[in-house]
């Protein structure tokens, strides 16, 4: 609790940072902020022509020409946010490691800036891809009104599970490097790329265990294919969530006085 | 508590575990042992008074550091506690945290904000802020295009723009050029007699002695001394020479406060002691007075054939520039004739006409006037001693000259010293 009112007397100190943060990633390159939006479209991009080949089928439930690329922008909308704040909360403390030692201040502030300059990044991709829609001619429906909440779900899992990877790595930098492998594995093994019923039924049992489909598919479904959020899934995932939250924030509070003498 | 600063118990290690695994467990209170556990202070017992100027001496790695973190809470305490009344303004890594890519300005006000301050009272002190680091109109441009004084400049002003209760100052501090170190020492001293507390990490005995209500001497992380800065910072001294004694047979060391011992030479004649006295009282002394009367006593053992010894001595200052020195060869006093298990004793009177400032003093045992011919041994700085000008008016340089002023005829006569 007193973690949490730290950060909240320290909150000016937090949005200065985010604003910081993203400040120093525009000021010296020309395209800027532009750069954070550029990386997944160019992605989507890739993976458009070349995938749309394999996939030429139209989508189901959708009657556009560009049905698959913007398949594509919903899933990865999702992935961008879960996977680049893992890997920021990766490094979080290892790359803050000489202001720890040198400076006191409430340790909660860094993955809450981590999570700001998240959100605030993800937003603009969010706006890039609405416009790109647009341009495309799709207009996603009113189920569109639940996307925040899918992104602050996709954020809490992605610090959740970053702060506890991240604490870990002050320890055993192993785990820096067994990551960005394990979120390689799982980025094929979530339906962003290609579309779930394409496989055996079997195996789809299987794929929909990742506790990231129903995040991704309910992306897909509020922005490609104006059905609501897989409700049942979010459900139990957001009971978990909140539990992974939990545990991450008592490791954090227990490890933090370690952190510093092991940085 | 009474004062701003209390320390109970105060003990830090550094922990190593068989398996990092281990070390997770322990945190949800699994009765775990760490393999290996290294105390760098155990057992720290001090207060700080509200208003008190407290030094904090010892060698390095006697555990300064650390203490100054655990005050300061960058680290916590594996046992014991801190408790701290008040506000806390650490200059200790002046710049910490700024971003080349922001301006000065931005970055105050994210230095500011680290520090916990709120946005409209950083906004209250940002011209303050300004004013007092004088960089002009870089304070509007990005900090990767100032040079490091600017950098500390405005490092300097954010970290004392808010009144502390206590403030801590490392040694470490050098701000800038020498305007800006006397104004920050000039604001760090108007906190002093507002009443705010200071904790002064340094090495020099001087500040000490001038600065600081009290002393504590930190030496393997154990409190050695508390006491009165005379007090302590003669134990210091003692406690460093008992080191240097042990430590026979080392060719090269750096002493605390950057000089650096060198022991050279054949052998056949050594240096046993150098020790510096009061030539009146016979007490030893490692703090003198401008004006004291001093005697340097050296005793030499003969280990060979020496048919002729001399003795040069060299006085140096603190940058190393001799101020004095001369030899038994200039003054006509060689012994000669000297065997294997002989000693000798050498006693040199002086008056102490330094300035005010840390000196050495180098002995070397030769045999004529240069140690070209036989150079049986020399050490650089064996002797290090502080003089402090206590009773004579105030003045500069290395040297004391028995001087007055005339004004009109007034005060003068052509025998000042009848």
């Amino acid at each position: 609790m007193d973690m949490l009112l730290a950060a909240w007397r320290y909150r000016f100190f937090i949005l200065s940072s985010i604003r910081n943060d993203l400040r120093s990633r525009f000021i010296r390159s020309k395209l800027g902020g532009l750069w954070m939006v550029i990386h997944p479209l160019a992605q989507v991009l890739i993976f458009a022509t070349i995938l749309s080949e394999v996939l030429a089928a139209k989508l189901p439930g959708i009657d556009n020409k560009y049905a698959y690329a913007l398949y594509l922008m919903a899933g990865m909308l999702c992935w961008t946010l879960f996977t680049e704040t893992i890997t920021r909360c990766l490094s979080l403390f290892i790359d803050s490691g000489n202001l720890m030692k040198k400076m006191a201040f409430p340790r909660i502030c860094l993955p809450l800036i981590a999570a700001g300059t998240m959100l605030v990044t993800n937003v603009l991709l969010l706006a890039a891809i609405l416009l790109v829609f647009a341009v495309l001619g799709h207009f996603p429906g009113h189920y569109i009104v639940w996307l925040p909440l899918l992104i602050l779900m996709t954020l809490a899992f992605s610090i959740g599970l970053g702060l506890i990877l991240g604490v870990m790595n002050v320890f055993m930098r192993d785990i820096g490097q067994v990551v960005p492998v394990v979120l390689q594995a799982l980025f094929w093994m979530t339906p962003i790329v290609y579309v779930t019923n394409i496989m055996p039924q079997k195996l789809q049992f299987w794929f929909k265990l990742n506790p990231l489909y129903p995040l991704v598919a309910s992306y897909q479904n509020v922005l490609v294919f104006g059905t609501p959020p897989l409700w049942r899934e979010l459900l139990w995932l957001s009971v978990a969530i909140l539990a992974l939250l939990v545990a991450s924030l008592v490791v954090f509070r227990r490890a933090s006085p370690e952190i510093v003498d092991a940085l | 508590m009474s004062g701003v600063l209390e320390a109970k118990g105060l003990g830090k290690a550094y922990r190593r575990w068989r398996s990092e695994w281990l070390r997770a467990a322990s945190w949800f209170g699994a009765p775990v042992r760490p393999a290996e556990e290294h105390w760098v202070l155990r057992g720290i017992d001090f207060s700080v008074e509200s208003g008190q100027t407290v030094g904090i001496v010892g060698q390095n790695g006697a555990g300064k550091s650390t203490l100054l973190k655990l005050i300061t809470g960058t680290t916590r305490p594996t046992e014991g506690s801190v408790a701290t009344g008040g506000r806390i303004a650490a200059i200790l890594e002046l710049g910490m945290g700024f971003n080349p890519d922001l301006t000065g300005r931005e970055n105050a006000f994210h230095s500011a904000g680290l520090m916990g301050y709120s946005r409209a009272q950083i906004a209250d002190a940002m011209p303050g802020i300004e004013s007092f680091a004088e960089i002009g109109e870089y304070f509007d441009e990005p900090v990767r295009t100032y040079s490091s004084g600017m950098q500390m400049r405005v490092a300097f002003s954010v970290a004392t723009a808010f009144k502390p209760d206590l403030l801590i100052v490392d040694e470490a501090l050098s701000v800038g050029d020498s305007y800006f170190q006397h104004k920050s020492f000039d604001r760090i001293r108007s906190y002093r007699d507002q009443g705010v507390s200071i904790l002064l990490v340094t090495h020099s005995m001087s500040d000490v002695r001038t600065l600081c209500d009290r002393v504590i001497l930190l030496d393997k992380g154990r409190v050695v001394k508390d006491g009165a800065p005379d007090e302590v910072v003669d134990f210091y001294n003692a406690m460093i020479a008992e080191k240097e004694n042990e430590a026979g047979g080392i060719e090269q060391v750096r002493h605390e406060g950057g000089w650096l011992q060198t022991r050279s030479g054949t052998g056949e004649a050594r240096i046993v002691e150098l020790r510096l006295f009061d030539a009146k009282t016979g007490s030893e002394v490692s703090m003198a007075t401008v004006g004291q009367h001093l005697t340097l006593r050296l005793r030499a053992e003969i280990h060979g054939d020496v048919p002729q010894l001399v003795l040069g001595y060299m006085l140096r200052d603190r940058q190393g520039h001799v101020v004095w020195g001369t030899n038994t060869w200039h003054t006509g006093q060689v012994r000669m004739g000297l065997k294997a298990g002989d000693t000798v004793e050498f006693a040199m009177n002086f008056t102490c006409t330094l300035g005010p400032g840390s000196y050495s003093v180098s002995p070397a045992l030769v045999s004529t006037d240069t140690h070209l011919v036989n150079n049986y041994e020399w050490v650089d700085n064996l002797l290090v001693f502080d003089v402090m000008n206590v009773s004579s008016p105030t003045f500069i340089g290395s040297n004391w000259l028995d001087a007055r002023f005339g004004i009109d005829g007034d005060g003068f006569s052509e025998n000042p010293r009848e």
